[in-house]
């Protein structure tokens, strides 16, 4: 009922006859205190949760791997920690391997995600137009982002092997001789680059599929009206509006660029998987984070490396926010 | 007034979300930490699974054991998680060593790695010693997982002495002798003889066939056969200087060099998939490898695979491993007592029978099943006979932390070497780099 339950509105209920009873001021002063606080304190209650979980996961990880990179700790013994300061910085930047692992990065980064933007921004803008079956079509594009980082390059692994794999076995038809993929630092670097752009392609082709139906219409028929082709409508209505699309894209690739690692990983397996091949000819940043780290049980070096691939992050979003001020001006 | 009643009454309800959201999240955070859903542990009936994670090849399958121990204990099921490749596997044990989680009740471990746990993580397995006697294995293998203080932490369940494991049907058809004995005079010299009688295969060589699979395996055999190898007994890593060393990747550059090799990296699947095509004419071969040839080359090559006695008569022993009981684990008492089942002189004697893997419990070198053990995958190779003599002599090798991080590490560089011609002088340098790094 509406004078026990305070939760309904009076609304709702049978209202009754009797005034309600006046509140002593001791109680309303209380009441009006909680009225305050609850709308002060809510909202933050409200977002909470997700800052405690970011706390638990997210900054107390980073401020904690911080720590241990200016430590000797050992994977046999997390207990013994022995203070080196920045010892391990630059240990790793003395090495060769670490250099190898930079350069390996850039370059899978960039011959992944420049043509897999490329081919992206193409593939978005044929599903454009009305065609048959489109959401079908739209659906396909999107599966590879949906098979794991495991089977695609379990499979690419089979694709890729140097003896009945079927990619020398194809070449073998135009004369080719055996390709050891793996083995070369090219080779193995586009083979991995090759998955990558398998599995990304579609998810940008369907952020730039977005972004081009917010184009309006109106748009591409004032152009149509001055005569303009297809192609110098997509030149000069499309990729115009799609300049903070893309710029968005090429974030999200580079990072995910960074931090590649399964594609290498499982590229070869095994052992030589988890030290980026023999030579570390396709070995990332984050498979030599991971070979200090679990395979030679040493924690500091390797929670160095992750800073060194924060702070070379932090870097590159440096470079991509002057990059884009430029592009703005220049627009502008 | 109404209206204060009705803001209350969302106040309160607020106030009771926000705790509840709070409450739910601190839970979440806590990561639910006293939830122990125990599928593996005793159901109403006492009924309990013992889980054993090993690697490659340890035989309890092949000779049925488990299901044999089942039989004697009905209240009890062992489950066996086996991965193909020590090197993956042991990252992945020392993790769950530190953070006590996905432990199986069992863990193998290899030698190449006794040292390093014994040295560091003593504490985290049950002592062995109060369940079983030390005394019964192979001195030197007792040791090799004895602490200082006499803990035990692992049960040893196989060594490797070594032999020379070839195909007799490849052999005939180079033009080489293939009865065991003659085999084994053509390199009474040496592991240099050994080379030699790759170059002699290779003249003749199938096509398509290597005289061995990599010559990372025959360093091996040469670096085992020396009581120093890459630590010196007061723990210092000598192996930069080490003889034996030495002369084992001498030898495996002149393999490599002279191309009697496949190349291939031990234990992937290329390797694997060469031993199934057939195409690799002899392996350097502790008795473990030999109950690994036998499953990875499969039933088309029974019989035509046979075992010769290791070059020059030095007596090696490369490998071999232990069970070890985590003391974190939900059945240490089962476990232990499974354990000491399964490393018992008549257990490790099936195992042999069954796979070749050699016991280390001295026990079971008086059995007769061992003693007249034969391999009718190796053409019935009298292996018995052939490890049991050399068991007796093997040296008592000082053992290291990073025995076999160090290890891997050449082979690694080894296979650079066959595969891609690296010169061994920028190989080497490449080895020790990545040891010192190993070392670090």
């Amino acid at each position: 009922m509406a004078t026990t339950t305070p939760t309904r509105g009076v609304h709702g209920s049978r209202p009754s006859r009797r005034a309600p009873k006046p509140m002593s001021p001791g109680r309303q002063a209380w009441r009006s205190r909680l009225w305050r606080f609850d709308d002060k304190a809510s909202p933050y209650a409200y977002i909470a949760p997700f800052f405690l979980v970011f706390g638990a996961f997210g900054l107390y990880p980073l401020v904690y791997t911080g720590w241990i990179a200016l430590h000797r700790v050992e994977m046999t013994g997390l207990d013994q920690m022995e203070w080196v300061g920045f010892g391990n910085f630059s240990k790793i930047l003395q090495e060769d391997e670490f250099w190898t692992a930079v350069s390996n990065t850039f370059v899978i980064g960039v011959i992944s995600t420049v043509p897999q933007l490329m081919v992206a921004l193409g593939l978005a803008h044929l599903l454009n137009y009305k065609l048959r079956a489109s959401t079908f079509w739209r659906t396909v594009i999107l599966t590879p982002y949906a098979t794991s980082v495991a089977s695609a390059a379990l499979v690419f692994a089979l694709v890729f092997r140097a003896d009945g794999g079927l990619l020398n076995w194809v070449l073998g038809f135009f004369g080719a001789g055996e390709t050891n993929w793996v083995n070369g630092h090219w080779t193995s670097n586009i083979a991995i680059a090759v998955i990558v752009i398998w599995r990304w392609t579609g998810y940008n082709t369907l952020i730039y599929l977005a972004a081009m139906q917010a184009v309006p219409s109106d748009l591409y028929e004032a152009a149509s009206l001055d005569g303009a082709s297809r192609w110098q409508q997509f030149r000069n209505v499309t990729i115009p509006a799609l300049r903070p699309t893309i710029l968005f894209t090429i974030v999200i690739s580079t990072i995910g660029s960074m931090q590649l690692f399964g594609e290498p990983l499982l590229l070869e397996g095994g052992a030589n998987g988890a030290q980026g091949g023999t030579e570390n000819q396709y070995e990332t940043l984050s498979i030599y984070l991971y070979n200090y780290g679990w395979n030679l049980g040493h924690l500091g070096p390797a929670a160095a490396v992750a800073w060194a691939m924060l702070v070379l992050l932090l870097l590159i979003a440096a470079i991509n926010w002057l990059i884009g001020r430029f592009v703005r001006k220049t627009a502008a | 007034m109404r209206i204060t009643r009705t803001v209350a009454g969302r106040s309160r309800r607020t106030l009771v979300m926000a705790t509840t959201g709070l409450t739910a999240t601190a839970l979440l955070l806590t990561g639910c930490g006293d939830s122990e859903s125990d599928s593996e542990g005793a159901d109403a009936n006492g009924k309990i699974t013992l889980t054993v994670a090993d690697f490659g090849q340890f035989g309890y399958k092949e000779a049925g054991l488990f299901e044999k121990y089942h039989e004697l204990h009905p209240n009890i099921t062992v489950k066996e998680n086996v991965s193909a490749d020590e090197k993956v596997y042991y990252p992945k044990f020392l993790q769950q060593l530190n953070t006590g989680s996905g432990l199986a009740d069992v863990h193998g471990i290899e030698v190449g790695r006794a040292k390093e746990l014994v040295d560091t993580k003593a504490d985290a397995f049950a002592d062995l010693s109060k369940v079983i006697d030390p005394g019964q294995w192979v001195t030197w293998k007792a040791l090799q997982a004895t602490t200082d203080e006499g803990k035990v932490i692992g049960a040893g369940t196989d060594i490797g002495p070594m032999s020379i494991c070839y195909r007799r049907d490849l052999f005939e058809k180079a033009g080489l002798p293939t009865d065991r004995a003659e085999v084994a005079a053509k390199f009474a010299g040496g592991w240099e003889d050994y080379l030699k009688l790759g170059e002699e295969y290779k003249k003749k060589a199938p096509k398509g066939t290597y005289f061995m699979d990599s010559a990372s395996a025959m360093y091996n055999g040469v670096v085992s056969s020396n009581e120093e190898q890459y630590y010196a007994k007061d723990g210092k890593a000598i192996y930069k200087e080490s003889a034996g060393v030495k002369a084992g990747w001498n030898l495996a550059a002149e393999a490599a060099d002279k191309k009697l090799t496949q190349g291939l990296a031990q234990f992937t699947d290329e390797w694997g998939a060469a031993l199934r095509k057939g195409t690799i004419a002899s392996v350097a071969c502790p008795a473990w490898m030999a109950a690994r040839i036998s499953t990875d080359a499969g039933d088309a090559f029974k019989g035509k695979w046979d075992i010769a006695r290791t070059p020059g008569q030095t007596a090696a022993n490369w490998g071999g491993s232990f069970l070890a009981v985590p003391a974190k684990g939900k059945h240490v008492k089962e476990a232990g007592e499974l354990v000491k089942w399964l490393t018992a002189p008549e257990q490790q004697a099936a195992v042999f029978a069954a796979a070749g893997l050699f016991p280390s419990n001295k026990g079971a070198y008086l059995l007769p099943a061992v003693k007249t053990a034969k391999l009718e995958y190796f053409n019935n190779a009298p292996i018995g006979e052939i490890y049991a003599e050399e068991a007796q002599v093997i040296p008592a090798a000082v053992l290291g932390p990073k025995d076999g991080v160090i290890k891997d590490t050449i082979s690694t560089q080894i296979n650079n070497m066959e595969q891609r011609g690296t010169s061994p002088e920028d190989a080497w340098d490449a080895a020790t780099e990545a040891i010192d790094k190993v070392i670090g």
